[in-house]
């Protein structure tokens, strides 16, 4: 049956895939400025910006990292379960090459002396970082390789790296948790201007993959791929590269991630770092409307869903729930933030503005 | 005749949709073991009315009274336990089970609480000989079937949920080739003299006449009229369905005439001893600038083979291809939109649109894909593009952005054949482009075949409709069991290739 959808303003707002998660975001706000009173103040120190906002968008940063290298991975109809596993072990890279002398058994003491000075490296920063983005990335590509040529399921071919990568994270510091003392390092995940830095960052990252997805014709492509590979095919679309490139990235978002998060604790704790972050990412992707059987997606409402994610934690700290309780909690939340998108929900919502239209 | 007589009346149905009017004032009268065939156009409201009777929709206004009984159908479980069965177009059975268990799933029978399934074969096979006259091994998976028996195996399932008075088919015979639909009639007529009445909806209107005792024909929503069968000329019912006398068909004929003088006579595409084991048998084709070559043959004789082979699909493990001058080496789509080959898949949903991405996108995919990632053509380009052709096909869309998934299947198939056009391909290679679509636009995308050679382009015209093979086609090259048989050009009579697909030649 023919259908002509007139064009509601109203109903374009509800079909837009940033309408749902930000009302889920509307709707924790909503309960903050309710429960949590002063909730909303910011203010200012030295010039900078401080928080509850400022504070979810900041912890939300690894998160936002992660979910804009997942989107793209969901989208073509895959998942990357690795992406806690590939921070640490960018963490792990980061906090060697600067200070690989904690793996000698003994050191001279001109050395021991530098080994906790905030100025002191041993390669310096640039190289740090692109050496740890580089190896990163090498790991998306494993990935992309074992799933677009190996064709190996996503969940399995990812799930390696997932096990396998806290064990190379391990081994590249020989099981040592290296202290991080550097303090331009430190910067990344802790420092300020005007707002918190890994904002920038993930303001960075973020206009890359727009531009990269929506300024070429990548962002269709992985869209056509998600949606129907074989047609795809018959079109003339690499499917194989364009999967290729999405785990690629998606790994270079994770390494990013780790140079956050390990600059944040000050250590590379191979074990911890980034633990179930993957499924943070994910769930953000999901709260974002971007389907897990891959399709459409939308880049900016992952990061509103990592918001999401994050004020929800936010919040119940604000009000008090112990941190025990807090999981728990959270996944009562999460039921009724998924609840929104159920196609139920949806086609009930919709109907509802277009009768008050009609 | 005494309205107890009726099955089914349906009155005054009103049914509309956000932004149109679906049905307006539809009555629909089903007789005690009747065949009645429903047609007229993609989005003619045929479904619709299914739906409701079906208890999918529920109309806005009007009756639905079943044997007597005013009824709300409340549900398509509802519809089942009121006696109205329905098998749809895409068979929604399970291919991994056995044909048994397709049948019986849900109901099987049981001793000591476990499935017995030494009973549920035998069931489902006396089921099967009894009511449907099939004898097949019912512990066979659904899948390894042809589609033929699938659709008989889903048929079965519709009759043994409840012993249904009204049996509702929805476009049985698009993807059954002639024996199978011969073999679906056999148990359609079987089914009618046990008095079952069957509501009959197809785009084949030779279908229509073989079978359907009664018409009624839809066109925009509205009721044009119900006739008898014997009644109705086949120029009159389509003039009915689509509101105008179709000179177009007459017309066609002068175009392929005139379009006849541009074929040059170097050859634009040659295969020599070109073949894939398994696939087809080796086989040469030679196919001119201006020229459409028709492939006929049954379902499976190795149409589709031939297509995926020449598009790169498929990687051939014999002989060579020569295209435009050069030898072919590299055998992928991608690299054939390179060359200036198209292919309009044969499976519209698995192969052709991706149904999320918007009628644009849809449209310059193929085209995009050759320009690579990183040559993006600019959304204005994009839009110029889409309404190009749009306006050329006469896609009925309200707009360029619309999820391509929201068109029916008749402008689904036009957004496909857009996508290519918009490559400017030498040669356009369309593997039943027609099939499920209604007369007008059939006749439309014939006419574009013609029109394409006319400019000359070369053309593959697959389709299993023989009369349309034979009214679009200069040359004719026939398939039998995945091998290439015989050629026919110039003025051929639609009996002796008939006879060479059968095999039967003297």
């Amino acid at each position: 049956m023919k259908q002509s959808k007139s064009s509601f303003t109203i109903r374009k707002v509800t079909e837009s895939r940033l309408f749902f998660p930000f009302v889920a975001l509307a709707f924790i706000l909503l309960f903050d400025l309710i429960a949590v009173p002063g909730f909303f103040r910011i203010s200012t120190k030295e010039g900078n910006l401080y928080g509850n906002l400022i504070d979810i968008v900041r912890n939300a940063s690894t998160v936002s990292l992660l979910a804009i290298g997942m989107t793209l991975v969901i989208a073509t109809g895959g998942v990357d379960l690795s992406v806690g596993a590939v921070m640490a072990i960018a963490a792990s890279v980061a906090a060697l090459l600067m200070n690989p002398y904690v793996l000698a058994t003994e050191l001279p003491p001109h050395i021991l002396k530098f080994m906790n000075d905030p100025n002191f490296t041993y390669q310096p920063l640039w190289i740090v970082i692109l050496v740890t983005l580089i190896v990163a990335t090498i790991c998306g590509l494993w990935n992309g390789l074992l799933v677009a040529y190996g064709k190996i399921q996503p969940m399995v071919a990812t799930l390696i790296l997932m096990i396998a990568g806290r064990g190379i994270a391990q081994l590249i510091t020989n099981g040592v948790r290296i202290q991080i003392f550097y303090e331009p390092y430190a910067f990344i995940g802790q420092g300020w201007i005007i707002l918190p830095f890994s904002l920038y960052l993930v303001a960075i990252v973020f206009a890359i993959a727009w531009l990269l997805t929506r300024r070429t014709a990548i962002g269709m492509f992985v869209e056509s791929v998600g949606t129907n590979s074989r047609s795809s095919f018959f079109s003339g679309i690499n499917e194989k590269r364009i999967k290729l490139l999405a785990y690629t990235f998606c790994g270079l978002c994770a390494g990013i991630a780790g140079l956050v998060a390990s600059s944040n604790i000050k250590t590379s704790d191979a074990f911890n770092l980034g633990q179930t972050k993957e499924l943070d990412a994910i769930l953000a992707v999901v709260i974002g409307g971007t389907l897990m059987a891959g399709g459409r997606f939308s880049l900016l409402a992952s990061i509103v869903g990592a918001w999401v994610i994050q004020a929800i934690t936010t919040s119940m700290y604000a009000v008090g729930v112990p941190a025990f309780a807090l999981q728990a909690i959270k996944a009562v939340v999460v039921i009724f933030v998924v609840l929104l998108y159920s196609e139920q929900v949806r086609g009930f919502v919709q109907k509802i503005t277009v009768q008050k239209e009609a | 005749m005494s309205d107890s007589d009726y099955v089914v009346e349906m009155k005054g149905i009103d049914k509309a949709f956000p932004g149109v009017q679906a049905l307006s004032d539809v009555d629909f009268y089903l007789n005690r073991g009747e065949i009645h065939a429903i047609v007229g156009e993609n989005g003619a409201g045929k479904s619709t009315l299914i739906k409701i009777l079906t208890g999918v929709e529920k109309q806005d206004a009007g009756t639905v009274t079943l044997g007597g009984k005013a009824v709300t159908v409340k549900s398509p479980l509802h519809a089942q336990e009121l006696g109205i069965s329905t098998v749809y177009q895409e068979i929604n059975l399970c291919p991994n089970l056995s044909v048994a268990e397709n049948i019986l799933i849900g109901r099987e029978p049981r001793r000591l609480g476990s499935v017995n399934w030494k009973a549920v074969n035998a069931q489902a096979k006396e089921f099967l000989l009894q009511r449907l006259n099939i004898d097949i091994d019912v512990t066979q998976k659904l899948g390894s079937y042809p589609v033929a028996i699938q659709q008989m195996a889903a048929i079965a399932r519709a009759l043994e949920i409840s012993s249904a008075k009204v049996l509702i088919l929805d476009e049985p015979t698009s993807s059954l080739d002639v024996h199978e639909t011969a073999q679906l009639f056999q148990v359609m007529r079987k089914l009618k003299s046990e008095g079952v009445a069957i509501i009959f909806i197809t785009h084949f209107i030779d279908q229509v006449y073989e079978i359907s005792d009664t018409i009624t024909v839809l066109r925009n929503g509205a009721l044009v009229g119900t006739f008898e069968a014997a009644g109705i000329s086949r120029l009159e019912l389509i003039a009915k369905m689509i509101g105008r006398i179709l000179t177009e068909l007459d017309e066609m004929s002068k175009i392929k005439l005139e379009s006849g003088k541009h074929i040059k006579g170097e050859a634009f595409l040659q295969a020599e001893g070109l073949g894939l084991v398994g696939a087809i048998e080796p086989f040469d084709l030679e196919l001119h600038a201006g020229e459409v070559l028709g492939i006929a043959g049954l379902l499976g004789s190795g149409r589709t083979e031939i297509a995926h082979l020449l598009f790169g699909i498929e990687r051939p493990d014999s002989g060579t291809l020569e295209i435009d001058g050069k030898e072919v080496k590299r055998f992928s789509p991608l690299a054939s939109i390179g060359r200036g080959v198209a292919l309009c898949p044969e499976d519209r949903k698995e192969a052709g649109i991706v149904d999320d991405l918007t009628v644009r996108e849809n449209i310059i995919l193929a085209l995009q894909a050759n320009r690579g990632w990183f040559k993006f053509l600019s959304m204005q380009q994009q839009y110029e593009i889409a309404d190009r052709y749009i306006k050329l096909l006469n896609i009925a869309t309200p707009s360029a952005d619309q999820p391509v998934k929201n068109l029916s299947g008749g402008n689904q198939q036009k957004v496909i054949l857009a996508r290519w056009l918009a490559t400017n391909p030498q040669l356009l290679i369309l593997d039943e482009p027609t099939r499920g679509i209604d007369v007008g636009a059939k006749a439309e995308i014939q006419k574009l075949v013609l029109s394409l050679a006319e400019e000359g382009k070369s053309c593959v015209f697959i389709s299993s409709e023989l009369e349309e093979v034979l009214r679009t086609s200069h040359r004719i090259t026939v398939l039998r069991d995945r091998e290439k048989v015989t050629e026919f050009s110039g003025e051929v009579d639609e009996q002796k290739i008939m006879q060479s697909i059968a095999g039967s030649e003297s």
